[in-house]
């Protein structure tokens, strides 16, 4: 991965994968700085991990459970008050199909 | 201003309890200092003095009948502002969320009004926790309390400014990387950051879920162990708090440090990485711990160098997943010109993000990409497994670790403004207790020659923040750095 440089074309790429629209300035700038910060990851190179586990969890609990009950949480009205547009009980937005 | 600079809040319940002055007057104590120095400082982003003083009221009414008070009644405080408040405007410090009003309690909060605490308002951050100094903050940039032209540490800068000014007796906050006990350096208050699942996460506006801990901030060593009796233990709301007892934090650190084994990790006093008073002051505070009977040796802790780009691309992979909630649909900001959902999405994410939140989620985006899965989020997991045992084999050697906080005391203002880089490497010896789930006590150590605070964090293994409260009490009852206020605070205090 050390030759991974983050072309502007990248950085369009991932801003469209993220639902980030970009402005040209901003592609400009943010090329530098991305390449910048993944350049100082490939430290990471200098360590052996040969069949060293990855670790995510690090108390080591796993899966707990507990019954599964209604429990009175949010009101429909109240899930909805901060919502930007809603019609109906419902959150409103743009259609995904045209 | 009520006499109470340097009380702890045991001594001000007791106070309160005998009626020397009112939860009124507390409050109200809290809300003038507000009123006088935060137009300076700009710790707050919402103030909450009406539901305050109503709160208060009922306090009194209670002392008036002569029932008695639980320790944390009527005792001020602030909450950074990714807490959700129920009622109460919660911005994260993002603009996205500039007009959020939770429709619930995070359990933390709830805790803390079941305690009888009083909220005084909600401080700023770096947005959802992103940086160092607030200055990523989408409204305003905190100041230090002890220099006006330096940050006051970060992202949780806006508590620790308040509670070094009393603007609230302690700060509900949250560590992810060091954003508890940085900021607790740079402003001369004690901060303790959790093991992962001490506390309750439920309803804290998530950053990285892996990582993420709620701490608190206070005045003494004393007062944050008292808070943390309160909000430590299981909660339903979050399967990832631990079954584990919850000590009596305030009876325990009473007891004797001596014969306490200290290690001082040489990688975290790199040749030219480190400000040389903040170098000397930690290893006075080791001497002091050792005048007290505890026994210091050297340690090393060969993978310290590596720690920032591992925990920063954990950080990031997951910051990129937990912040793609923020769609302009169901809650927060929504651009006013998109003709298709696409374009909602990008438009209300580029108007309502901040640069440093746009330059976090792109980066955990190309991270976690097809085909780089392996050589970046896999790899920081691994070397994650590394740093853990790196400190499980430290801790069969000493019972703690005592360590600067930040290579330096607190930086100017727009330092690093232009390179995010160079402000990520300012938390090289803070990142290394969040991928490991460590706790970690900040306290003052000091001040440098130009009158600034210096820091130092006594590291221990999971769940032992009663150790560290215990070694941490004994130091501010043999020093004063703690007690010591900045400029600004001693004028007012004396009106």
């Amino acid at each position: 991965m050390s030759k991974n440089t983050i072309t502007e074309k990248d950085v369009l790429h991932i801003a469209s994968l993220a639902r980030i629209k970009l402005s040209r300035e901003e592609v400009k700038k943010f090329q530098k700085q991305l390449c910048d910060i993944v350049s100082y990851f490939n430290k990471l190179n200098e360590v052996d991990t040969k069949g060293i586990e990855p670790t995510s969890q690090v108390t080591g609990l796993v899966n707990k459970f507990r019954k599964d009950e209604a429990r009175d949480f949010l009101t429909q009205e109240n899930a909805l008050k901060n919502a930007p547009d809603k019609t109906g009980g419902y959150f409103k937005t743009r259609a995904a199909l045209s | 201003m009520l006499q109470i600079d340097n009380l702890t809040i045991h001594e001000i319940h007791d106070k309160l309890q005998r009626d020397e002055f009112s939860a009124t007057a507390l409050v109200k104590d809290s809300l003038e200092r507000i009123e006088k120095l935060d137009p300076k400082i700009r710790a707050f982003i919402t103030i909450t003095e009406d539901e305050a003083l109503d709160e208060a009221r009922r306090v009194d009414s209670k002392i008036a009948k002569k029932i008695e008070l639980k320790t944390l009644e009527g005792i001020p405080y602030s909450a950074k502002d990714v807490f959700c408040t129920k009622g109460i405007r919660t911005t994260a410090g993002s603009k996205i969320l500039e007009n959020f009003v939770p429709p619930y309690d995070a359990t933390v909060i709830k805790r803390m009004k079941e305690a009888g605490a009083i909220l005084v308002g909600k401080v700023n951050c770096d947005p959802f926790g992103f940086g160092s100094s607030t200055e990523n903050s989408g409204f305003f940039t905190t100041l230090n309390p002890y220099d006006l032209k330096r940050v006051p540490g970060g992202s949780s800068g806006g508590s620790a400014a308040a509670v070094a000014c009393g603007m609230g007796l302690f700060s509900i906050a949250e560590d992810t990387g060091g954003s508890i006990r940085q900021p607790s350096s740079f402003c001369n208050v004690s901060g303790i950051k959790v093991t992962y699942g001490r506390v309750s996460r439920f309803g804290s506006i998530a950053y990285g879920s892996s990582l993420d801990t709620v701490g608190h901030i206070g005045r003494s060593v004393e007062d944050i162990a008292l808070i943390l009796e309160e909000t430590a233990g299981v909660d339903t709301n979050d399967a990832t708090t631990v079954p584990v007892d919850v000590s009596s934090y305030t009876e325990r650190m009473k007891e004797s440090i001596g014969s306490i084994q200290i290690g001082i990790p040489k990688e975290y006093f790199p040749k030219g990485g480190i400000d040389k008073e903040v170098e000397a002051t930690v290893r006075e505070a080791a001497k002091t711990f050792d005048e007290m009977g505890c026994h210091i040796e050297e340690i090393s802790l060969p993978h310290t160098e590596y720690a920032i780009a591992a925990y920063y691309l954990t950080a990031i992979s997951e910051v990129s997943a937990n912040l793609s909630r923020y769609d302009g649909i169901r809650f927060g900001y929504r651009t006013k010109e998109a003709k298709d959902l696409k374009g909602l999405y990008e438009k209300t994410r580029a108007e309502g993000f901040e640069d440093e939140v746009k330059r976090r989620i792109m980066l955990g985006t190309y991270a976690l990409s097809a085909g780089y899965y392996d050589a970046y989020y896999k790899k920081a997991m691994q070397v994650r497994t590394i740093l853990k045992r790196e400190f499980e084999e430290a801790f069969k050697r000493v019972d703690v670790i005592l360590a600067p906080v930040a290579p330096t005391p607190a930086f100017k203002v727009g330092e690093h403004l232009n390179d995010p880089l160079a402000m990520w490497l300012e938390d090289a010896f803070t990142v290394t207790l969040n991928p490991t789930g460590c706790p970690g006590l900040a306290i003052p150590a000091g001040f440098s020659k130009s009158g600034l605070p210096i820091g130092m964090q006594i590291i221990g293994p999971q769940f032992s923040e009663d150790l560290l409260f215990r070694l941490g009490y004994h130091f501010q009852n043999a020093t004063d750095y703690h007690e010591q206020r900045p400029e600004i605070v001693k004028q007012i205090s004396s009106s």
